[in-house]
């Protein structure tokens, strides 16, 4: 293995729990172990730090009450709870907008209730750069819509979507409003209590919490239907008991990310252009995909032409670098993701398109290594590449198979 | 992360016998870049014994790719072209130490490479149309009946999913599954005769409401469906009323606003036919047997549709 100690630049899949939140979880598992519900005192002093939790990610969110959290178990649930709810609250709609780029979370959810409840869908393609066609959108808007769901940040490319004028449009016709912001927060400032957005979801494992624990945000006033029911959890929305150690951990993760929100807008933003123009500097036919203009700080996807992805990754990870990639054969899928897809990236470079998603863990050192090895990668594969002229350094027009 | 093999690992981290060979005796190409691999196989044939001196290859394709088409070469150096022949995607994935089973069409790709190859050293034509190999089953991935029938036949296959995983076929837009499910239970009913296959394991087709379907692996995700709300009355033309020489001329200027995206794509698309409401388009160059065909299309019926206002079907010719 490589002398350098492991860059981890696939923080959009996942993220280390912070050391702090893991200080902060620990007495929960083991000293404060009751049931907030319960009468005695070893519940209740749980239930203190969970109303602490929870006023931590109100900040986060810039909500204006405490009270529009409701802790879930994941970002999908909260997704899911969200559009359910939304349908089972109004339902003489039977229309249901979302985006072509959407998550899996909530993209394969819609698909299954236009194809199982008879919900009319309507996906709002986007363009080469991955922005949002406006005027779809607003087309699609109507009084027999119940729900939008329009993720904030891709996942992929870290594109940001215009939610707050979208939600705006969605007032018009009294739709409920609803946005996967699972790749958003933490990353950028958010101000839930001035925009028009009805419900927000969030996963804690994308702000350095752990795994399996999310929130829901449900402006005060929205009409809900609770996903799970069977306790007064949540304030009957979210039935269960609470997952104490990591909503504690989710409120001191969403107090850190509140604290290093700068950092991440400016120090990890720079080591993102520098990572980027490094690349593109010394890699020829590469291209930054999404939107340049309009993205989250910490993402940068560049698709490397006439290579695929998974080879890619292979071998920075024997470079000791993690990073993830849209080819189709990283997923099992034998198509290449949907978001490239849907952005019309073309085939020669949709199955090389890699990304590298940033945090604040993120140093200088490590986009450097990153830079450095990377064009040895890229020549590497390209010299094995029958669409590659390693002579001409371009691409190599004569080679058009067919299956025999 | 997949489950590879020390042996892939090798073959990938370590390729043996990459890059191009000056005038080779035989070239095979197959695959290509909108299926995500894609592999040219180049060998030196010694005329006196038609014996394979050498061989190299090139592969645009994921880790496994590289690897079947290294150990490719390794396996048929030194040998006659007559025992190269009997070298099967099933001998490259044992050299490799097995392969993850939906990576099993890399090791069909290396077996056709080789049959490109011998085909094109002896002279004979395979012509990318070629008739003998028998008509194209899979447009997605460009797959041929007579490619799905040796891999059938090698590795004895008798689910739907399997030949997904060994071919691709059926993996994108899964409208030719019925025609796997013909050809796979031809296949295995040939080998049920020829006692190859235990009759209980042979694929039945069945039509659609001849008692319980086979196990059919579900088809890959779809490609995106993007369908934007047809165009407010006052922005769009007339939604109805339309003559068919109003209607086909509003279709071919549609048509015309596309082509441009097609051909910097490197292909180009044309209006064929219209009857009712489906429209029939010819895809040419790059944009057939592309992967994302099938998303072209919507994108080409959700532009036919806003201009003319109503929904349309289009289909490749």
């Amino acid at each position: 293995m490589t002398p350098f100690p492991p860059i981890y630049l696939d923080n959009n899949a996942t993220t280390r729990v912070d050391p702090q939140v893991v200080e902060a979880m620990l007495p929960y598992f083991t000293e404060q172990f009751g049931n907030p519900s319960s009468m005695h005192a070893f519940g209740s002093a749980v239930g203190g730090a969970l109303a602490t939790a929870r006023k931590q990610v109100q900040a986060l969110l810039g909500a204006a009450h405490d009270h529009e959290v409701v802790f879930t178990a994941s970002g999908s649930e909260s997704d899911s709870t969200a559009i359910l709810s939304a349908l089972a609250a109004n339902p003489e709609r039977r229309e249901i907008v979302i985006s072509a780029v959407e998550h899996p979370a909530v993209l394969a959810l819609c698909q299954h209730l236009e194809k199982q409840e008879g919900y009319t869908l309507h996906i709002i393609p986007v363009d080469r750069k991955g922005r949002l066609e406006i005027d779809a959108y607003r087309a699609a808007l109507s009084e027999r819509v119940a729900v939008v769901s329009i993720m904030w940040a891709n996942n992929e490319t870290g594109t940001l979507f215009p939610v707050e004028p979208l939600a705006e449009w969605a007032k018009e016709f009294d739709i409920q409003f609803h946005t996967d912001a699972v790749q958003a927060v933490g990353k950028i400032a958010l101000d839930l209590k001035s925009s028009a957005i009805d419900m927000l979801s969030l996963s804690g494992h994308k702000l350095h919490a752990p795994k399996g624990i999310g929130a829901l945000y449900v402006k005060r006033g929205t009409r809900f239907r609770p996903l799970i029911r069977g306790g007064h959890q949540e304030r009957g929305r979210r039935a269960g008991t609470e997952n104490a150690p990591a909503i504690i951990g989710l409120g001191r993760a969403a107090e850190l990310a509140l604290a290093s929100m700068h950092d991440e807008n400016t120090r990890v933003r720079a080591l993102r252009d520098r990572l980027e123009t490094g690349l593109t500097r010394s890699i020829g036919h590469c291209f930054v995909t999404g939107d340049p203009e309009n993205r989250l700080p910490n993402t940068a996807n560049v698709a490397f032409e006439y290579i695929e992805g998974e080879a890619i990754l292979l071998l920075l990870n024997r470079s000791g670098i993690a990073a993830s990639s849209g080819s189709a054969c990283t997923s099992g899928s034998l198509e290449p993701s949907h978001v490239m897809r849907a952005m019309g990236i073309p085939y020669t470079a949709a199955h090389g398109a890699t990304r590298f998603s940033l945090s604040r863990e993120t140093t200088a050192e490590e986009i450097d290594r990153v830079l450095a090895v990377m064009p040895g990668i890229i020549d590497q594969l390209r010299r094995l590449s029958p669409y590659w002229n390693s002579e001409t350094g371009s691409a190599n027009q004569a080679f058009e198979p067919a299956y025999a | 992360m997949w489950n590879y093999s020390e042996q892939v690992k090798d073959h990938f981290f370590n390729p043996r016998n990459a890059g191009a060979l000056d005038d080779p005796d035989g070239v095979g190409e197959v695959g290509s870049i909108a299926c995500g691999d894609a592999l040219k196989l180049m060998i030196k044939v010694d005329a006196g014994e038609e014996r394979i001196t050498d061989a190299r290859f090139q592969t645009f394709g994921c880790g496994s790719a590289i690897a079947s088409s290294s150990a490719l070469t390794e396996m048929i150096i030194g040998k006659t072209i007559v025992q190269a022949l009997d070298v099967t995607n099933q001998d490259i994935a044992g050299y490799l130490g097995g392969l993850p089973p939906e990576k099993m069409h890399c090791s069909v790709m290396g077996a056709e490479a080789l049959r490109a190859a011998i085909a094109n050293y002896r002279g004979e034509a395979l012509a990318e149309d070629d008739d003998e190999d028998g008509a194209l089953v899979c447009k997605c991935f460009g797959i041929t009946e007579g490619l799905l029938t040796r891999a059938i036949r090698t590795n004895g296959l008798t689910q739907v999913g399997e030949v997904t995983d060994y071919t691709k076929a059926g993996g994108s837009c899964a409208t030719c599954m019925d025609k796997i499910e013909l050809v796979l239970a031809d296949v295995n009913a040939e080998m049920v005769g020829e006692g190859l296959l235990e009759k209980a394991r042979a694929f039945r087709y069945r039509g659609r409401f001849a008692g319980t379907p086979e196990p059919v692996r579900a088809p890959a995700p779809r490609p995106m469906v993007t369908r934007p709300a047809p165009p407010r009355p006052a922005a769009g033309p007339p939604a109805a009323g339309l003559g068919m020489v109003k209607t086909i001329m509003l279709i071919q200027a549609a048509i015309e606003e596309l082509r441009p995206t097609f051909q910097r794509d490197g292909g180009d698309v044309e209006l064929a036919e219209v009857e009712g409401d489906t429209v029939t388009v010819q895809l040419s160059g790059s944009c057939v047997d592309c992967s994302m065909s099938s998303f072209t299309l919507h994108m080409v019926e959700d532009k036919l549709s806003q201009a003319l206002g109503r929904p349309l079907k289009v289909i490749p010719a």
